[in-house]
């Protein structure tokens, strides 16, 4: 039988849906270091990926459901790759997939029943920190362009609340992942201890030729998680550690 | 705002779980992008695209190098003096093309976009011996411009982890696929550079040494071939020369294979035929 709902209350209601289904997954991280960007996900899988490469100076991150995501990574990846054969590879930029992505899941959002719980974030590397662009797209379709860093998840706010406090744009890897994996482990006011068994990290780095995008993983993930660790820490009180997260190296 | 962005979305076929491969992709989706299509039926049409020439590989302990000449012919003209005709595909393979020019970049772009293409589906590149299959295919859809004129036929090269060697695959122009064993050569000039290469080859030879062979040869070619072009001293034109092992696909830096080249070109006027293989 069919009855009348207002359009402000089924919005709301799919909003709601979508926000507890991202809220039920871990958060990821966006945040630019020295050499580029750095992407870090809190993830036990080794082969489902929540970061990824789009195109030659462009990665991916994604929270929320798995299916969903893969499938909008999937799609990025093809639009990229018949962009750049049809024009060239300087033609395929982190704005256009961001805006395909963002109507995408605008009218998924507005058009079908369920909305799709994911949260995206695209990013571009530039030649120089000025020119790197971070975006940040919701599961209505609404788009954001991040200066410095950004959070996803269910938590992001808390997340890239502790973020904020150690973040530094030109941090050296290894302490630009310390801030990373201390916000992220601080996600939904918790306090765990991240391992590189539980951590998905990539960057893009500016220096590189031809694909930017490389992952970070085995030795050399576990020899930067402590070194940022010795150069990084302690620091008891989030407030002001910016500048210990930046010291010496 | 975008082509074939209607309604806020892309054609499903974006969104399907569908393939890996960039070419059936395209197909199915764009498929007036593919080098070759809706060519008018008809002979007669070889002259519309110039010819690449002469391309030489050679495999050395640990890698592969593969060189490739700069002359573009177009019957007796040359039309092009500095065309680059050896390609890099992905981190571990190139290829080289010989034949209708205007066709060969354009298959070596798309097989290039093709092998990143999978790596991303998949998240794992191709096997080498997938990378050679896939390119066979690819040589087999250009069959129709093949009967027309368009013949092109490339050489892959590539660096296989497994068992840490460079290897060396040809190709006809029905998609035949043949793997050559330590060397090979393709293109007009080929008769003489492949002579030259057989007479200079050593198991033993180092990255420097191979690179100097490579040049030798495609010398001898350009010597007797008409359509190959020597290097150019004046011009500041050489050979390319792509040199893969375990640390990558690597293009050898100008200065480096100018040094070379000149090295070989003195030589020649010491002794115009180049070194001699000893008889004993």
């Amino acid at each position: 039988m069919p009855f009348y709902v207002a359009p402000e209350q089924q919005m709301k209601d799919k909003a709601d849906y979508a926000r507890k289904g991202i809220a039920r997954g871990r958060s990821a991280v966006v945040l630019q270091y020295e050499g580029g960007i750095l992407m870090v996900a809190d993830n036990v899988s080794r082969t489902l990926h929540k970061i990824s490469e789009l195109y030659d100076r462009i990665g991916f991150a994604a929270v929320g459901r798995y299916p969903e995501f893969e499938n909008l990574r999937l799609m990025g990846v093809r639009f990229a790759d018949v962009r750049g054969y049809q024009y060239d590879r300087r033609d395929v930029s982190g704005r256009q997939l961001a805006n395909i992505y963002a109507q995408t899941l605008g009218t998924v959002f507005s058009e079908s029943l369920k909305p799709w719980e994911v949260e995206l974030v695209v990013a571009e590397v530039g030649d120089t920190p000025e020119e790197d662009e971070i975006y940040r797209i919701t599961f209505d379709g609404s788009i954001v362009d991040e200066q410095g860093f950004v959070a996803v998840g269910g938590s992001s706010e808390h997340v890239s609340g502790v973020l904020k406090d150690r973040f530094v744009a030109d941090a050296p890897l290894s302490a630009a992942l310390n801030a990373a994996t201390h916000a992220l482990a601080r996600e939904n006011g918790e306090e765990r201890e991240l391992e590189a068994a539980n951590l998905e990290v990539a960057v893009l780095e500016r220096a590189r030729e031809h694909r930017k995008f490389r992952r970070v993983h085995g030795r050399r993930l576990i020899r930067l998680l402590e070194e940022g660790k010795a150069t990084g820490n302690p620091v008891s009180s989030g407030g002001g550690a910016g500048t210990t997260g930046e010291a010496d190296e | 705002m975008f082509e074939g962005f209607e309604g806020g979305r892309l054609p499903a076929a974006f969104m399907s779980a569908g393939t890996s491969s960039f070419t059936e992709f395209l197909s199915s989706v764009r498929p007036e992008l593919l080098p070759g299509h809706n060519l008018p039926p008809g002979s007669g049409t070889e002259h519309l695209t110039p010819d690449a020439t002469t391309i030489v590989a050679l495999t050395f302990p640990g890698g592969v190098l593969v060189a490739g000449d700069r002359r573009a012919t177009q019957g007796n003209v040359i039309a092009n003096r500095d065309m680059d005709k050896v390609f890099r595909t992905d981190e571990f393979s190139a290829v080289a093309i010989a034949g209708s020019a205007g066709i060969g970049i354009e298959l070596a772009r798309l097989y290039q976009v093709e092998l990143e293409h999978y790596e991303k589906m998949e998240g794992r590149s191709l096997s080498l011996e997938g990378k050679a299959n896939k390119l066979a295919q690819m040589i087999r859809g250009n069959l129709g411009m093949a009967m027309q004129g368009f013949v092109v036929v490339p050489l892959l090269v590539g660096y296989d982890e497994g068992s840490d060697q460079g290897r060396v695959f040809s190709y006809d122009a029905v998609g035949g696929r043949y793997e050559e064993q330590r060397y090979h050569s393709i293109g007009s000039g080929s008769v003489f550079a492949r002579g030259s290469i057989k007479k200079l080859y050593r198991e033993d030879l180092d990255r420097t040494g191979a690179a100097k062979v490579a040049l030798e040869a495609l010398y001898d070619a350009a010597d007797d071939d008409s359509a190959t072009g020597g290097p150019d001293l004046h011009r500041k034109i050489f050979p390319l020369v792509d040199v893969i092992t375990e640390d990558g696909h690597r293009r050898l830096p100008t200065e480096e294979v100018a040094r070379l080249a000149t090295e070989v070109v003195e030589g020649r006027a010491a002794s115009p035929d180049g070194p001699t293989a000893s008889l004993s």
